[in-house]
């Protein structure tokens, strides 16, 4: 027994439950009430989800039609086609195109940030890439139409800008402020011991980052793409504002198309609840909500691949 | 062979006037001294006497930091290291050893050969040539020689310290730069390494930064004392340790008595 205890005995009334004791009961219990809830929302919208479409999904939609055929007239009496080809391409196209444009920039960004930028600099260009990853996705949409539409047809002398181009740039942009967020979080984590390591050894600024920080931030940098892609594809509003909004196989990036969001915001609130109309647009809920979760949980697989090489 | 005595050969490093300040706060105030070829210098002192800043100051490490203020003058072969416009050409003739092995997120031979990679060394023959020579020297090669393609950061800690002396001998430097590299190496792996060194000293001029007393004892031609930033005395080893010194500071800290 230590010096401290020796001599002590057990009073009578030392086994008391005081203020300290019920305030940390009170933290759990809030703590768990709050974690807790996150997972029951998330449950309680995917059942939902399920089961206002799951059944339709699975018994009465013809997927075979609802892969191939570019047809989506919901509408159509008496019998509606659930094609929904045009709207898997249409968003495809537009979430490729934005990738092109916001993989360069973003992964620029993040390196000049993170590595080249110094001091007072680095801090507000931090600042205002947050900034801008701030910016609601109507305003984006708002300058789809009022400034890249016009410069497209003027551009490319083409009678409609509002096209996978338009909508492309626009969400390449959109989604390239939090992704060069997250890949700058990945090159911070990258130990500056490696960088002076390799700079002691000879290498130029650009080596270092080729041959060594680029290699050991990998996978935070594949993890940074991958939700800019689920970004692509959840975005609704700016992507319905830009890219013309009518369904359409595209043969080239200046044809209009529809995005899979865009159409269920835009036809939810016509259809009568119940309706197969309605039932086919919560099919659509459920693919959209396969595909993020799928490429969700590939980012996260990339992040924690990244934590167990360490 | 009849060795130059130390102190006619020529000066591979010279040091006038060297301040170094950290904002306002001296690190290293007003040092002059140089190191003769092939010598081992050794560098004893408590913590922050300057003996890092002193090191970084040689290859111009200062430049990565934004708040390092290097004033006085480092030349290498009498060349003032400032003058050089191409740093990296500079770096690439000083070998580093940092106190904690840096193992790169690389395999051991890519840690070997990024080196020889960088200056442009493409040929395959040449490469594994060079990372067998390097390994060998840094007493490696028998224990990694079969698992080349394994991660650097798997060694255990007195391998990855030879690992990255491997990794500065791939620059076949002019100059060696050790910044108390036994710090995290088990003493058996210190002794082998102290054997390499010895070796070393024929090829190039080694600075040896130590808080181990008996460590510069054994290997530094000559000792220099740092304390607080300044340079209290600086003389050939031997009599260091015959306790041939000026400065009663430098028999306390030989002797340990310090506090």
């Amino acid at each position: 027994m230590s010096e401290f205890n020796r001599g002590r005995r057990t009073v009578p009334g030392a086994d008391t439950l005081g203020s300290s004791w019920w305030w940390d009961r009170i933290a759990q219990g809030v703590v768990f009430l709050g974690g807790i809830s996150a997972i029951v929302f998330i449950v309680a919208i995917f059942i939902f989800v399920a089961q206002q479409g799951l059944g339709f999904a699975i018994f009465e939609l013809d997927k075979g039609v609802f892969l191939t055929s570019p047809e989506w007239r919901p509408t159509t009496e008496p019998e509606p086609v659930f094609g929904g080809l045009a709207l898997i391409v249409g968003t495809a196209s537009v979430t490729g195109l934005a990738m092109l444009v916001a993989v360069p920039f973003s992964l620029g960004a993040a390196i000049f940030i993170g590595e080249f930028a110094t001091g007072r600099a680095r801090e507000y260009l931090k600042v205002l890439v947050e900034l801008l990853a701030a910016i609601p996705s109507v305003v984006w949409g708002f300058i789809g139409l009022t400034v890249v539409n016009p410069l497209i047809i003027d551009l490319f002398n083409v009678p409609v800008g509002l096209t996978i181009l338009n909508a492309g740039v626009i969400l390449g942009l959109m989604a390239a402020p939090i992704m060069t967020t997250i890949a700058e979080d990945a090159l911070k984590a990258v130990p500056d011991s490696y960088r002076e390591a390799a700079e002691a050894l000879g290498a130029t600024r650009w080596q270092v980052i080729r041959q060594v920080v680029l290699p050991s931030a990998k996978n935070g940098l594949v993890a940074a793409i991958l939700l800019g892609v689920g970004r692509g594809f959840g975005e609704t509003m700016a992507v319905l504002m830009a890219s013309g909004h009518s369904v359409n196989l595209p043969t080239s990036p200046f044809d209009s198309v529809r995005a899979l969001t865009a159409t269920i915001a835009a036809e939810l609130g016509e259809t009568a609840r119940g309706s197969e109309h309605y039932k086919a647009l919560f099919s659509i809920g459920i693919l959209l909500f396969l595909v993020t979760f799928t490429i969700n949980l590939l980012a996260d697989v990339a992040v924690r691949g990244r934590r167990k090489r360490r | 062979m009849v060795e130059t005595p130390l102190l006619e050969r020529p000066k591979k490093l010279t040091v006038e006037n060297l301040s170094i300040l950290y904002g306002d706060q001296v690190a290293l105030n007003d040092i002059s001294l140089d190191i003769r070829e092939n010598e081992i210098f050794g560098i004893i002192g408590p913590a922050n006497s300057g003996k890092t800043s002193f090191l970084r100051a040689i290859n111009r490490m200062d430049e990565m930091s934004d708040d390092m203020l290097v004033r006085g003058k480092v030349a290498l072969d009498g060349c003032d290291v400032r003058s050089w416009r191409n740093v990296y050409a500079l770096r690439s003739r000083i070998g580093v050893v940092f106190p904690l092995p840096v193992g790169l997120p690389l395999t051991i031979y890519e840690n070997v050969a990024l080196s020889p990679r960088l200056r442009g060394v493409r040929n395959k023959v040449e490469l594994d040539e060079i990372v067998e020579r390097c390994l060998s020297r840094a007493a490696l090669w028998d224990e990694v020689k079969d698992r080349l393609d394994s991660l650097g950061s798997l060694l255990s800690g007195g391998q990855q310290q030879r690992l990255t002396i491997a990794r500065a001998l791939s620059q076949e430097p002019d100059v060696l730069l050790l910044d108390e590299f036994s710090i995290a190496v088990d003493p058996v792996t210190t002794m082998r390494i102290e054997d390499v060194l010895k070796e070393l000293r024929e090829e190039m001029t080694i600075v040896l930064v130590t808080n181990l007393v008996q460590q510069a004892r054994r290997l530094a031609d000559r000792t220099a004392f740092f304390l607080g930033g300044e340079l209290v005395e600086v003389g050939m080893t031997e009599d260091l340790f015959r306790r041939q010194v000026k400065d009663q500071r430098t028999t306390d800290y030989l002797e340990g008595r310090f506090g």
